[in-house]
């Protein structure tokens, strides 16, 4: 395709022309077709900037604050961070105060601490409901399955009083245990229901096929469904992790202070000290650090998680 | 016993948290060892070896919460004597409360028609464009980060500092309204605009959300309908109103009240950024404090149950949209 071509076709796209010739047969109209959707990726270079304008503003607020993050106190209060570009004088000493005078480095071992058991552990209690409601019939099944599922509307609001409460009560409240416990429960009913969907579309012949030779229900939740159900895992694994890691609400409901997570640490910061942007800027990007690698790292999982699992909260 | 709830060095937690996902495992392995015998074993004690942990928390963590909420709801300060409704009452009266409700009527009505409206055009412009990927990817990177972080974000695009010679502005945003000869704000405090500014934070990460799910159902429209518009000489605007739109019907409402859901519960946002003062309230953050920072457990109650109240019937139309279109395929 040459630059004649394209402008050829931005022309007649302007106005509003079809200057598609009848094909003969149909594959040469699908060459056609392609190469018309390839002169249309050409033919928008109004869109194209426009697109990447917008993405660039979307994108500036998070740079401001990063570059901040790198600048030194004096500068970050003197001066605009855009003016960075001319003065460029960076270092990681406000890395060094947010991790180690603020203790935010305990508060991100908390962060994995926290996160780690509260993926898993949701993850196999809803794997194992989710086959039990799809492959083993039992009287109420169905009764049970909708029940579950309409525990999704609930939000998390209505649990907290009650289940801090129950905590205390049994002496284990402000502890790791508690963080996890109530993670775990919140996840289930949405983990449950999209896992379930994804079990459900196993073909059941595969099912039958490993019950004739005897297979027993843990066999063939192990064997024939674990591996076929590999990419539901990952992404509700990434959408759980995400929801979990960000999480400011259990954090400060149940989490007492040597078990207090990055975010609530770093919220905390903003609430009492929050015109250090030395440290604001740091912590901020600290909370971000791991969401972001595995934004990237797994963009696709990610991504579908994240739409599979929007209704939470 | 401490050893169990306290963990103050690293290695004590990662021990701890190393404990926790062994005990999971050895409880629930035993749990499958003991079901997995095919022929002795009666069903039901398969359907509990299964089903049990997850039912037993699910009653322990929602179910009977939930309903002791709804109780408290009825009763006064430290969830004990019996008020009536009250609670409820002083909800729809006590004028800093009606504020509550009309900034989350504001969130829940901007929120999601601006961040949809965006992300709509936003995903039609973007199709089929060069760096189309990468423009989707920035644009898309908010939802990745936490409400904290982009609470402080945010707050720092806002920032303010005095206007006086030798006073340079820090914040992005007032440092524009410098550059075009206007005086910087307190776009944080001043009431009511306040409110939209902390609106506008929610509708960044969104936006990102809405354009996602419908650049892809934009992008699973048949080939033959465009194709067939064309012929009729739609182009343009034309074919964003007639073609794009109808097809992409039920995204849209399913873009449409899933942010209306998270943009009722919103809480880290505000209190990150307010914490809630200066007129800037929700419903979700001020359950929080109430419940946590005034001790009025039975208005934190009442506040959490108008929530639910408030989540259900965009649920319920949801699940119909998605019932409906579902009939039609």
């Amino acid at each position: 395709m040459t630059a004649s071509d394209v402008s050829q076709r931005t022309v007649t796209n302007a106005t509003g022309k079809i200057d598609a010739p009848v094909q003969g047969s149909w594959r040469s109209r699908r060459r056609q077709r392609r190469a018309e959707a390839a002169a249309e990726r050409l033919s928008k270079p109004a869109a194209s900037t426009i697109a990447i304008i917008i993405a660039v503003l979307w994108s500036v607020p998070t740079l401001g604050l990063f570059v901040t993050s790198f600048r030194t106190v004096d500068d970050i209060q003197g001066s605009g961070w855009w003016t960075a570009v001319t003065n460029p004088l960076f270092s990681p000493f406000n890395y060094r105060a947010a991790l180690v005078d603020s203790d935010l480095a305990s508060n991100f071992i908390n962060s994995f601490a926290i996160t780690l058991p509260a993926v898993l552990i949701p993850i196999t209690l809803a794997l194992l409901a989710a086959y039990a409601f799809a492959w083993i019939p039992f009287r109420g099944r169905n009764t049970l399955f909708v029940a579950v599922f309409a525990l999704q509307i609930v939000p998390i609001q209505v649990t907290l009083v009650p289940l801090l409460n129950l905590y205390v009560g049994a002496g284990v409240a402000g502890s790791f245990w508690t963080v996890w416990l109530s993670h775990s429960m919140f996840a289930l009913p949405l983990a449950i229901f999209l896992l379930h969907n994804f079990m459900k579309d196993v073909p059941p012949s595969l099912v039958e096929a490993a019950r004739m030779d005897g297979a027993g229900h843990v066999t063939i939740f192990f064997k024939v469904l674990l591996p076929l159900l590999v990419p539901a895992i990952a992404a509700f694994g990434v959408f759980q992790f995400l929801w979990v890691w960000n999480d400011l609400l259990v954090a400060l409901t149940f989490a007492s202070n040597d078990a207090t997570p990055l975010t609530a640490a770093v919220a905390d910061l903003a609430g009492t000290r929050g015109n250090a942007w030395y440290l604001l800027s740091a912590g901020a990007f600290l909370t971000m650090l791991v969401p972001l690698v595995v934004f990237i790292g797994l963009q696709r999982f990610f991504v579908r998680g994240l739409l599979a699992g929007s209704v939470k909260g | 016993m401490d050893w169990f709830l306290d963990a103050e060095t690293t290695a004590h937690k990662l021990a701890l948290m190393v404990l926790a996902i062994a005990l999971f495992a050895l409880v629930m392995g035993a749990i499958l060892f003991a079901v997995d015998k095919p022929k002795r074993v009666p069903q039901w004690v398969v359907v509990l070896g299964f089903l049990g942990p997850p039912v037993l928390l699910l009653l322990v963590g929602l179910v009977y919460p939930a309903l002791r909420t709804l109780v408290g709801s009825f009763q006064g300060r430290d969830g004990e004597d019996f008020v009536g409704v009250d609670n409820y009452a002083a909800v729809f009266t006590n004028p800093e409360l009606l504020l509550v409700l009309r900034n989350t009527v504001l969130w829940v009505v901007l929120v999601p028609l601006v961040a949809t409206l965006f992300g709509l055009v936003y995903a039609y412009l973007v199709d089929r464009t060069r760096f189309e990927n990468l423009a989707k990817a920035l644009v898309f990177l908010p939802m990745a980060i936490s409400g904290v972080a982009a609470g402080i974000i945010w707050k720092f695009v806002y920032e303010y500092r005095p206007d006086q010679a030798g006073i340079n502005q820090i914040g992005l945003l007032n440092q524009l309204l410098v550059w075009v000869g206007l005086e910087p704000r307190q776009f944080l405090l001043n009431q009511p605009q306040n409110t939209f500014f902390i609106i506008a934070v929610m509708i960044w990460i969104n936006a990102g959300f809405a354009m996602t799910v419908l650049s892809a159902s934009i992008k699973a429209i048949p080939d033959d309908i465009t194709e067939a518009a064309r012929l009729d000489g739609v182009s343009g605007i034309g074919m964003f109103r007639y073609v794009t739109v109808p097809s992409i019907r039920p995204a849209l409402v399913v873009v449409l009240t899933t942010v209306a859901i998270s943009t009722l519960k919103v809480f880290d946002i505000v209190y990150t950024m307010t914490g809630g003062q200066f007129g800037t309230s929700v419903i979700a953050n001020e359950f929080y404090s109430q419940t946590f920072r005034q001790g009025n457990e039975g208005l934190g109650a009442a506040l959490a149950v108008l929530l639910f109240v408030l989540v259900v019937p965009i649920i319920a139309y949801n699940v119909r949209q998605l019932r409906l279109s579902e009939e039609i395929r």
